[in-house]
C-alpha cells in the first residue's frame, strides 16, 4: 500500500534561514507517528512542508504517491491532508458557524453543510452555545475544539496536528486526545508534533526524533521514552 | 408658522438635493470599502480606476460611436475588472501580508500611473468642454419631481438607484454566499483559507475584479457631474469617499453608503441655509462659498484624529504570518563608508561639470528647467526627512510648499517686503503649520497619517487657497499671483544665471541641514522608531517630539522650496505646481528613487524637470548620435510616460524601500565585493548560508 505522506530528502527553510536538512519520512495509512524534539529544531517546519505551506528547496513531497512538491496548500487538502497549525488555527474575524461553514462547504458541497453543522455541534456542545460568537473571542481550548470540529466531519487521510495541547488544561487535553483516538479508529493517519510527550507516546505507533533539522532517531514508542527525555533535556541545557 | 413651514420645506428640499451627489459618494465609498475589506489595500488608486472606466466609456461612445450599452460593457464589465485582475496578479499578490505601508505607496503610484497609461494607450485627451454623458439616453435632460420640491435628473436617479442596489447586493453577497465568506476569510489569512481547501488566489482575484467593477461603475455614473473628465477630480472624489467610508469604520458597506448620503445631504443643507445666516452675520461671508466643498475633508480629518476606534478596527493579524521569511535588513542601515565616499566624489564631479556646461552653454529655457530641478530637489528634501527618516507618508507637502509661495506673494504684494525675507517667513509659517498638524497625527499609524494629511491637502486646496489673504481671492483671478525677483545689493537676481546660483546655495544649505538631522539625535531617534516603536518606547524614547520635529523641518524645507519656486516662476502658479494631485507625484518620485538620502531627492528633482527635456524629447539620443536629424522617429515621447514610469516603479517599494538609486548602488557594490572575494581563494562560503544554530539565535 502506498504511504499517505512521503518526504524524500527534503531540505527547506525561510529565505536565508535553513531549517531542515535532508529529511526523509513516510507515514503509512492509518499509522500514528509522533514527531518529537526540542524547541526550534524544525518540527513545525516539517509539518508545514507536509501540508504545502512551506515549499521545499530540495527533495520531494508525495501524498498517496502523487508528487505535490511545490504545490499550493489547497491541493494537499484536496488530496486528503488536514493540518491543524500551531497556535490559533481558526479565523478570528469569522464567527464559529462561519468557520465551520467555510470548510464544510468546500468539502461537502452546499447540500452537506447543514447536516455537517448539526453533527459538529452535537459533538461539541460548547461550540453550539457560541455559534454566533467571533472565533477570535473564544478561549484557547474552544478554538482547538473548533479546529478539531472542522476536521472530524469528514475524516482526512492524514491529520497533521501541531502542538494541539499547548497551553490547555489537562481535561481538555484528554478530550482532544480522545478525539484523535477516534479519528485514528476511522482510519486516519496521524502526524503529531507534541511537547506533551507522554500523551503522544501513548497514542503513536512510531516516533521520529528531530534535532537541528535532521531526523536522528526513529523507533517504537517504548524505546523512545528514555531517549526522548534525555535528548530534549540535553539539548535544552546546552541551548 | 409660515416661517416654520418654509423652513421644513427648505430642509426637505436640501435633503433631496443632497441625495444624488451623496449616492455618488456612497457608491465610491462602497467600492473602496469592498477593496479594503477583501484585499486589505487602502486603494487610493480607486479614483484612477474609476477615471479609466469613465474616460473609456466616453471615448467609446463619443469618439468611436459605440452604443451606450456596448460602451458600458466594454468600460465597466470588461475593462474595469480586467484592470483589477491585472493589478492583483502582477502586483498585490506578491506583497507579503501586513505590508500596509508598501501597499499604500503602490496605490499612490498607481493613482499617478494608471490615468496616464490609459490616456497613452487609448489616445484619450481630457479636453475642456466635452461634457461626459450618463448611461441612459438624455440623462441630463429628463427630470422627475416626485414631491414637487426638487427635480431629479435621470442621471441622478440612476446613480441613486444603482448605489442602493449595489450596497444591498454586496451586503447580501458577504452574508449569504460561499464566495462572500471565502472573501472574508482570505482577508484574514490567505494561507489558512488554503488549508481549508480553498484556492486563495482565485478568491482574491475575484475580490479584485469585483471591487474594480464597482470602481468602473462608479466612474461611469459619476462622470456626468463633471464638465470635463480629469484624473485629479476623480482622485479628489476618492478622498470624499474615504470620508464616507470612515463613517462606516471602513468595513461596513451599508454604513459607507449611509455615510456618503449623509455627506451629500449635509453639504446641500449647509448650502441652503448658510447664505441666510451670512445675510445677518456679515463676517461669515469669506467662508461661505468655501465651507461646502470642505465638509468631507473636515469630517475625514476629524474622524481620523478624534475617533480612536476607527484606527483600532485594523485587520486581524494573520496567524500564519510566521511562515514568511523575515524581511531583509534595509540597505540604508548597512551602507558601507566606501559607498558614501564614492557617491560624494561622483556628485561633486558631476555638479562641477554640469554646472559649467549649464553656465556656459545653456539658453534661457534650459536654465529654467535646471533651476527648477534644483529648487524641486530642495522641496523633495522635505520628503526625505519625513518619509525617509521618520517613515511617515505625508500627502500634503504641496500645501506646505504653497504656503511658502503664497507668503512671499502676499508679503511682497501688500507690504512690498523683500521676497527673500518673505521666503524665510513663509518657510517658518509652513513649519509651524506642519508642526501643529503633526501634533494630533504622530500617534496614529502610518496609513492614517497619510489619510489625514491627504484630507488636509484637500482642505487646503478647497478652502484655504481661496481665502483672499492666502491665494489673493478675486484679484488673483485677474492678475495672477505675481512674485518679483529679488535684488541683493549689487546682485540682481532677475538674471536667471544669478538666480540659479542662489537656488544652488539654498539647496546646498538644505542638504547640509538634512544630513545633519540624519546623523543627529533626532535622526537616530527616528531611525530607532522606524525599527520598532514598541521597543523604542520601552527604553524611554518619546516618539512625539522627534516626529513633530521631523514634521516641522519638513514643513520648513517645503515652504522654503515653494517660495523659491514661486520666485523663480515669478508667480505662485498654485494649480500647476502645488495642487494635491501634482504633489502626489513628488512623493512617488522621491520614494521610487530614494527617500533616505540627499542624492535621492536630487535625482528626483532632476527627473521631474529634466527627464522630459533630455530623454523624452530625444535630446540625449541626439547627443549620442551627434546629430539631431538621426533621432529615431519614436521621439519625442509623451511626457506622460514619466508618470507611468515612476508610478510603476513604486511597486519596487515593497522589496526595496530604500529606492532605486540606493538599491542599484548597493547591488553594484555587492557585486564588486563578490568579485574581489572570489579572487581571495581562502574565503569561507558566503554568509548567506546560515546554519540553523544561527537561525535559532
Ligand atoms: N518565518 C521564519 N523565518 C525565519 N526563520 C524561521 C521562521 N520560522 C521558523 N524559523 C526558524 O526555523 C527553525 C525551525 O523552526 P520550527 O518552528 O520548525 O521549530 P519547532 O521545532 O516547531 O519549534 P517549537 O517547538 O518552538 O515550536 C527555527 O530555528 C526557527 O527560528
Ligand atoms: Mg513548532
Amino acid at each position: 500500500m502506498t504511504d499517505v505522506l512521503t518526504l524524500d530528502g527534503v531540505s527547506a527553510g525561510y529565505g536565508p534561514f535553513h531549517a531542515l536538512f535532508d529529511v526523509s519520512l513516510a507515514v503509512a495509512p492509518g499509522e500514528a507517528v509522533a514527531l518529537l524534539g526540542a524547541n526550534g529544531v524544525g518540527k513545525t517546519t516539517v509539518a508545514r512542508v507536509a501540508s504545502g505551506l512551506v515549499a521545499p528547496e530540495r527533495g520531494q513531497v508525495r501524498v498517496e504517491g502523487a508528487d505535490l512538491t511545490g504545490a499550493a496548500p489547497h491541493r494537499f487538502v484536496r488530496a486528503g491532508v488536514a493540518h491543524a497549525t500551531e497556535g490559533r488555527s481558526v479565523f478570528a474575524s469569522l464567527n464559529v458557524e462561519e468557520n465551520l461553514r467555510l470548510s464544510f462547504r468546500r468539502a461537502l458541497g452546499a447540500r452537506g453543510v447543514a447536516g455537517a453543522l448539526d453533527q459538529a455541534f452535537e459533538q461539541f456542545p460548547a461550540l453550539a452555545r457560541r455559534r454566533a460568537q467571533l472565533a477570535g473571542d473564544l478561549s484557547g481550548g474552544e478554538q482547538r475544539m473548533l479546529s478539531m470540529a472542522r476536521v472530524l466531519v469528514e475524516a482526512p487521510k492524514l491529520l497533521i496536528a501541531d502542538e494541539l495541547s499547548l497551553g490547555l488544561a489537562p481535561i481538555i487535553v484528554d478530550e482532544i486526545y480522545a478525539q484523535l483516538e477516534r479519528l485514528r479508529a476511522e482510519g486516519t493517519a496521524l502526524l503529531i508534533v507534541e511537547q506533551h510527550v507522554s500523551h503522544a507516546l501513548a497514542l503513536c505507533d512510531r516516533v521520529l526524533l528531530l534535532e537541528h533539522g535532521t531526523i536522528i532517531w526513529e523507533g517504537p514508542p517504548a524505546d523512545a521514552a528514555d531517549r526522548v527525555v534525555a535528548r530534549i533535556f540535553e539539548h535544552g541545557e546546552a541551548g | 408658522m409660515v416661517l416654520a413651514a418654509s423652513f421644513v420645506e427648505d430642509l426637505v428640499r436640501g435633503t433631496l438635493q443632497g441625495l444624488p451627489p451623496g449616492a455618488v459618494y456612497g457608491l465610491i465609498a462602497i467600492g473602496f470599502v469592498l477593496a479594503y475589506k477583501t484585499s486589505g489595500v487602502f486603494n487610493l488608486a480607486f479614483g484612477a480606476q474609476a477615471y479609466v472606466s469613465a474616460a473609456l466609456y466616453f471615448q467609446a461612445r463619443n469618439e468611436w460611436g459605440w452604443s451606450n450599452l456596448a460602451a458600458f460593457v466594454l468600460a465597466v464589465v470588461v475593462v474595469a475588472p480586467a484592470i483589477g485582475l491585472v493589478l492583483e496578479r502582477l502586483i498585490f499578490r506578491h506583497l507579503p501580508p501586513g505590508s500596509s505601508l508598501a501597499k499604500l505607496v503602490i496605490a499612490i503610484g498607481l493613482s499617478v500611473a494608471l490615468p496616464n497609461l490609459f490616456e497613452l494607450i487609448v489616445g484619450f485627451e481630457p479636453v475642456a468642454g466635452r461634457t461626459p454623458e450618463g448611461l441612459l439616453p438624455n440623462g441630463a435632460g429628463v427630470f422627475y419631481d416626485p414631491l414637487g420640491l426638487y427635480s431629479f435628473s435621470r442621471d441622478e436617479l440612476t446613480a441613486l438607484v444603482v448605489a442602493v442596489l449595489g450596497a444591498a447586493a454586496l451586503a447580501a453577497l458577504f452574508r449569504f454566499t460561499a464566495i462572500g465568506l471565502q472573501m472574508r476569510a482570505v482577508v484574514e489569512s490567505p494561507r489558512m483559507t488554503e488549508l481549508n481547501g480553498i484556492r486563495a488566489d482565485r478568491v482574491s482575484a475575484f475580490s479584485w475584479a469585483l471591487s474594480s467593477f464597482f470602481a468602473g461603475l462608479a466612474g461611469v455614473l459619476i462622470a456626468p457631474r463633471f464638465n470635463t473628465l480629469s484624473a485629479p477630480d476623480f482622485f479628489n472624489l476618492v478622498v470624499v469617499a474615504i470620508a464616507a467610508a470612515a463613517i462606516g469604520k471602513l468595513v461596513s458597506l451599508p454604513r459607507a453608503l449611509a455615510g456618503g448620503l449623509g455627506l451629500g445631504v449635509a453639504i446641500a443643507i449647509i448650502d441652503t441655509f448658510l447664505p441666510r445666516i451670512v445675510e445677518r452675520q456679515q463676517w461669515l461671508e469669506p467662508i461661505q462659498e468655501n465651507v461646502t466643498p470642505a465638509v468631507p475633508f473636515i469630517v475625514l480629518f476629524a474622524l481620523v484624529t478624534l475617533w480612536p476606534e476607527l484606527r483600532s478596527s485594523k485587520e486581524q493579524t494573520d496567524p500564519l504570518a510566521g511562515v514568511d521569511p523575515p524581511p531583509p535588513t534595509p540597505a540604508a542601515l548597512t551602507r558601507s563608508p566606501w559607498l558614501t565616499r564614492i557617491t560624494i566624489v561622483f556628485a561633486v564631479c558631476f555638479f562641477l561639470v554640469a554646472g559649467l556646461v549649464v553656465f556656459l552653454r545653456a539658453d534661457a529655457s534650459w536654465l529654467f528647467v535646471v533651476t527648477q530641478a534644483v529648487i524641486l530637489s530642495t522641496i523633495y528634501l522635505s520628503i526625505t526627512v519625513l518619509t525617509g527618516f521618520a517613515g511617515q507618508i505625508s500627502l500634503c507637502q504641496g500645501a506646505f510648499a504653497a504656503i511658502g509661495g503664497f507668503t512671499v506673494f502676499q508679503l511682497a504684494d501688500r507690504f512690498g517686503m523683500s521676497v527673500l525675507v518673505g521666503a524665510v517667513v513663509g518657510a517658518c509659517i509652513a513649519a509651524a503649520v506642519s508642526a501643529l498638524l503633526a501634533l494630533p497625527l504622530v500617534r496614529l499609524g502610518r496609513v492614517w497619517v497619510a489619510i489625514a494629511t491627504l484630507a488636509f491637502a484637500a482642505f487646503f486646496d478647497a478652502v484655504v487657497v481661496k481665502l483672499p489673504f492666502v491665494g489673493g481671492g478675486g484679484t488673483s483671478l485677474l492678475q495672477g499671483t505675481r512674485v518679483p525677483r529679488p535684488v541683493i545689493g549689487p546682485w540682481d537676481l532677475a538674471d536667471d544665471k544669478a538666480f540659479l546660483v542662489l537656488a544652488v546655495l539654498v539647496f546646498a544649505v538644505a542638504a547640509y541641514v538634512v544630513s545633519a538631522v540624519k546623523t543627529g539625535t533626532v535622526g537616530r531617534t527616528l531611525a530607532a522608531l522606524r525599527g520598532s516603536e514598541v521597543a523604542s518606547r520601552s527604553i524611554g524614547i518619546s516618539p512625539t517630539r522627534a516626529r513633530v520635529t521631523a514634521f516641522a523641518i519638513s514643513g520648513f524645507l517645503a515652504g522654503l522650496g515653494g517660495a523659491m519656486l514661486s520666485i523663480q516662476q515669478k508667480n505662485v502658479n498654485y494649480a500647476s505646481n502645488f495642487a494635491p494631485f501634482a504633489a502626489l507625484f513628488w512623493l512617488v518620485l522621491v520614494v521610487s528613487l530614494g527617500a533616505r538620502t540627499v542624492e535621492g531627492a536630487a535625482y528626483a528633482g532632476a527627473s521631474f524637470s529634466l527627464m522630459d527635456r533630455i530623454i523624452f524629447q530625444g535630446t540625449f539620443i541626439g547627443w549620442i548620435l551627434r546629430s539631431e536629424d538621426r533621432i529615431p522617429g519614436v521621439f519625442p515621447l509623451s511626457p506622460k510616460w514619466r508618470f507611468v514610469l515612476f508610478g510603476l516603479t513604486t511597486i519596487a517599494f515593497a522589496k526595496h524601500p530604500e529606492g532605486l538609486v540606493e538599491n542599484g548602488k548597493r547591488n553594484a557594490h555587492v557585486r564588486m565585493a563578490k568579485l574581489s572575494a572570489r579572487r581571495d581563494a581562502h574565503r569561507e562560503p558566503s554568509a548567506d548560508d546560515a546554519v540553523p544554530g544561527e537561525a535559532v539565535a
